[in-house]
C-alpha cells in the first residue's frame, strides 16, 4: 500500500516553472531515481511528495490515497536529507529516536528497533557520540537509521551520497540498494549522479528545466534514449550527436563533403546519435577527420575527433597511439545508430 | 640567534617600547582605580580634620549593619531576578516571530530593535511621561475606563515594578538580535526532519531550537545580569531611588554614598561587593551552565 503517484504536478515560483506537468508512478517496493541536471526541479518533485513544498497544481498520491495537501507528518514517509539534518547537540542514539519519542511509541519498543536498526546500518559502537563526533560516512548513516526506524513504507532520499568521497559513495550505493530491497522500501532517490540512477534504479526519470524527459529502466534510457538531451546525458563520456545535412544525394555529416556521407533516411538539421564505444577508428576506410586529443585511462583510451568543424568522442581498448592533427577514419554499423528529428526527438 | 645576545635585548627593548603607551593607560585607569578602591575600603574617609586611618574591616563590619545596604541589595536582587529572565523570554519570543516570514518584517525588526538605540536617559524621560499622574498615558487610559489609578512612581508599592517594566522594555529588542542571528544559523532541514517526524512547532523548541540557543543565552544572561547591575540612569530621570529608597538600586547606592554623602571610603566598601557579587554570579553561570551546553 505504497505507491506512489505524481500526476500532473506544477510548482511555480513567482511565475517561473519550476516543475512543469510532472507524472510518474512508483510502483510498491521499487526504487525511482529522479535525475537531471542541477535546477532542473527533481529536488523541488521530492519535497513535494514528502510534503515540504506546496504543490501548484496536480496531485500527489500515497497508496492511493490523495495526500497533495496532507502535513508532512500524515503521510507516513522518511527522508534523507543532503545535509543530513542531524540534530548537533543530541546523541546518535537519540538522533535516531527522535521520531519515535515524538510519537510516543513505548521505550521498550524503541531500544528494541534502535538495536536492530544500529545493527543493519553498523553503528552499534557509537550510540552515545555526537554527530560532530562522526565521519561523513558516519553520519551518513545515522541519517540512514533515522530513516528506516521509522518503519515507513516510503523512503525519500535528496541526494544522500554527494557529500561522500567516490570509494565510499560506490560502497554505499550498494548498501542502500541492498537495504532497499530486503526491506521492501518503496524509494525515490535524488540524484544528478548518473552512475547512481544506472546502478540503483528499477525506473528513472529524467527531468530537464521541470520537464521529464524519459522515464524508463536504466537499460532503456541508455539504448533507447527518446531525446537528444537523454542521449547526451547518459554514458561516460556521453553519446556523440552529430547534426546531418541531407540533400538530394542522401546525408552526410554536416559540414563534411561526399566522403562523410552516412547510410541513413533523414531529413536535413536531423541529428545522428552514436555511442563513443561503438566507433571504429581506421586510417583507411570511413569518415575523415583529425584526431584533437588522447585520454588514456588504462583499460582504454577515450579519442577527441574532428569531423569538420564538429567534434565526436571515440572510446577505444588499450592505449591509443595516435597524435594530435593526426588524419584518422571513423565508421560505425548502421545498427548502433540513433536518429533523433531536428527539434531532438526519438525518430529511429 | 643566542638567547641574551645583543639582537635579543634590542627585540625585548623594542616589544616594550611598543607596549608601554597601551600598559600605562591600562594601569591608570584600570589597574590603579580597581586596587586603590580595594585599598580605600580598609580606612576611614579622610577630612581636613581626621586624616584616613586604617580600620581593617569596620567599613564592612558598617554595611552589614546598614539597613540602607540591605533594603537597595533586595532591590537589585528583585530586579535582577525578573528583568534578566523576563526580558531573554520576550527576546527568544521576538526573534522567532521577526524570523517568520510576514509582512513589513523589516520594519518590525527595527521597531523591536529602537529602544537599544536611544539612550537611557531618553527612555527614562519617554516612560516618565507613561507613569506621571494625572496627565501621564497610563492614567489618561485607565481614567477613561473608570479606574482609579495609584501614584505608579511615587508609591512604595509599584515604584520597582515601573523601573522593571521599562528595563525589559529596553532590553529585550537588544537581545533579540542576537538571537535572531543565531535562529538563522539553524539550518532549516533540522526543522523540515522534525516536522516529517510529527513534532510540534512546541516539541521543536523544546528539543532542538532552545538547546541549540543556548550560547547565546548565556552569553545574553550573562550580558543581562551585569547590565542589571550598572544600568542606573533611568533612576536619575525617574526616581532619584525613592521613595525611602524603595527603587534604590547597588550602583545607585554607590553613587550617593559616594558623592552626595562624600564618603569614598564606604562607596569603596560597597563597590568591592558589587564587585565580588558578580564575579561570583558570572563563575556559577558558567561552571553550571557550560557542561549542559552544546557549542558547534
Amino acid at each position: 500500500m505504497s505507491r506512489i503517484e505524481v500526476v500532473s504536478l506544477v510548482k511555480e515560483w513567482n511565475g517561473t516553472r519550476a516543475v512543469d506537468n510532472l507524472s510518474f508512478v512508483v510502483p510498491e517496493g521499487t526504487f525511482t531515481v529522479l535525475l537531471g541536471p542541477s535546477g532542473c526541479g527533481k529536488s523541488t518533485t521530492l519535497r513535494m511528495i514528502a510534503g515540504l513544498e506546496d504543490v501548484t497544481a496536480g496531485r500527489v498520491l500515497i497508496g492511493g490515497k490523495d495526500v497533495t495537501r496532507a502535513d508532512p507528518a500524515k503521510r507516513q514517509v522518511s527522508m534523507v536529507f543532503q545535509s543530513y539534518a542531524l540534530f548537533p547537540h543530541l546523541s546518535v542514539a537519540e538522533n535516531i529516536l527522535f521520531g519515535l519519542k515524538v510519537r510516543k511509541i513505548a521505550a521498550a519498543e524503541r531500544d528494541k528497533r534502535l538495536k536492530r536498526v544500529a545493527g543493519v546500518v553498523g553503528l552499534e559502537d557509537f550510540l552515545d557520540r555526537k554527530p560532530a563526533q562522526l565521519s561523513g560516512g558516519q553520519r551518513q548513516r545515522v541519517a540512514l537509521a533515522r530513516a528506516i526506524v521509522a518503519e515507513y513504507p516510503v523512503c525519500l532520499m535528496d541526494e544522500p551520497l554527494s557529500n561522500l568521497d567516490a570509494k565510499l559513495r560506490g560502497e554505499m550505493r550498494s548498501e542502500i540498494r541492498d537495504l532497499q530491497r530486503k526491506l521492501g522500501m518503496t524509494m525515490v532517490y535524488v540524484t544528478h549522479d548518473q552512475t547512481e540512477a544506472m546502478s540503483m534504479a528499477d525506473q528513472v526519470v529524467l527531468m530537464k528545466d521541470g520537464v521529464c524527459e524519459q522515464i524508463g529502466t536504466p537499460d532503456d534510457l541508455y539504448n533507447r534514449p527518446s531525446t537528444a538531451f537523454v542521449a547526451r546525458f547518459l554514458g561516460m563520456p556521453p553519446m556523440n550527436v552529430i547534426r546531418l545535412a541531407c540533400g538530394a544525394q542522401g546525408c552526410r555529416v554536416a559540414g563534411l563533403e561526399s566522403d562523410g556521407s552516412v547510410t541513413v533516411e533523414a531529413g536535413d538539421g536531423w541529428l545522428l546519435g552514436v555511442r563513443p564505444e561503438d566507433i571504429a577508428l581506421d586510417p583507411s576506410c570511413g569518415i575523415p577527420g583529425q584526431a584533437i586529443a588522447v585520454d588514456y585511462l588504462g583499460a582504454d583510451s577515450v579519442v577527441r575527433i574532428a569531423l569538420g568543424e564538429q567534434q565526436i568522442i571515440a572510446r577505444v581498448a588499450g592505449h591509443c597511439q595516435l597524435g594530435s592533427g593526426q588524419p584518422i577514419r571513423v565508421s560505425w554499423t548502421p545498427a548502433v545508430q540513433h536518429l533523433f528529428d531536428d527539434q531532438g526527438r526519438r525518430v529511429a | 640567534m643566542r638567547i641574551g645576545g645583543p639582537v635579543a635585548i634590542r627585540n625585548q627593548v623594542y616589544g616594550w617600547l611598543l607596549l608601554t603607551p597601551a600598559a600605562f593607560l591600562l594601569v591608570a585607569f584600570t589597574h590603579y582605580p580597581a586596587v586603590a578602591t580595594l585599598a580605600q575600603s580598609f580606612f576611614t574617609q579622610g577630612t581636613a580634620l581626621h586624616p584616613s586611618k586604617f580600620i581593617e574591616f569596620e567599613n564592612y563590619r558598617f554595611m552589614f549593619d546598614d539597613p540602607v545596604f540591605w533594603k537597595v541589595f533586595r532591590n537589585n536582587a528583585i530586579y535582577s531576578s525578573i528583568t534578566v529572565p523576563t526580558s531573554i523570554a520576550f527576546a527568544i519570543l521576538m526573534a522567532i516571530w521577526v524570523n517568520e516570514k510576514l509582512p513589513l518584517r523589516g520594519l518590525v525588526r527595527m521597531a523591536y530593535f529602537t529602544p537599544t538605540i536611544l539612550p537611557m536617559i531618553a527612555v527614562a524621560n519617554i516612560w516618565l511621561f507613561f507613569y506621571t499622574p494625572e496627565i501621564g498615558l497610563l492614567d489618561q487610559i485607565l481614567g477613561r475606563f473608570g479606574f482609579q489609578s495609584p501614584n505608579w512612581l511615587g508609591n512604595t508599592d509599584t515604584v520597582l515594578g515601573c523601573v522593571i517594566v521599562l528595563a525589559i522594555w529596553k532590553d529585550a529588542g537588544f537581545f533579540m538580535i542576537f538571537y535572531l542571528a543565531a535562529l538563522q544559523s539553524l539550518p532549516v532541514e533540522l526543522e523540515e526532519a522534525a516536522r516529517l517526524e510529527g513534532a510540534s512547532r512546541w516539541y521543536y523548541f523544546r528539543r532542538v531550537t532552545f538547546p541549540l540557543l543556548m550560547p547565546t543565552t548565556l552569553f545574553v544572561m550573562i550580558n543581562s545580569l551585569i547590565n542589571s547591575f550598572k544600568l542606573i540612569d533611568h533612576l536619575f530621570i525617574l526616581t532619584k531611588g525613592g521613595p525611602d529608597n524603595a527603587s534604590s538600586l547597588l550602583l545607585y547606592y554607590i553613587y550617593e554614598v559616594a558623592f552626595s554623602f562624600l564618603d569614598q571610603a564606604y562607596a569603596s566598601t560597597l563597590t568591592v561587593v558589587l564587585l565580588a557579587l558578580l564575579a561570583l554570579l558570572a563563575v556559577g553561570q558558567f561552571t553550571i551552565l557550560d557542561k549542559r551546553i552544546h557549542y558547534r
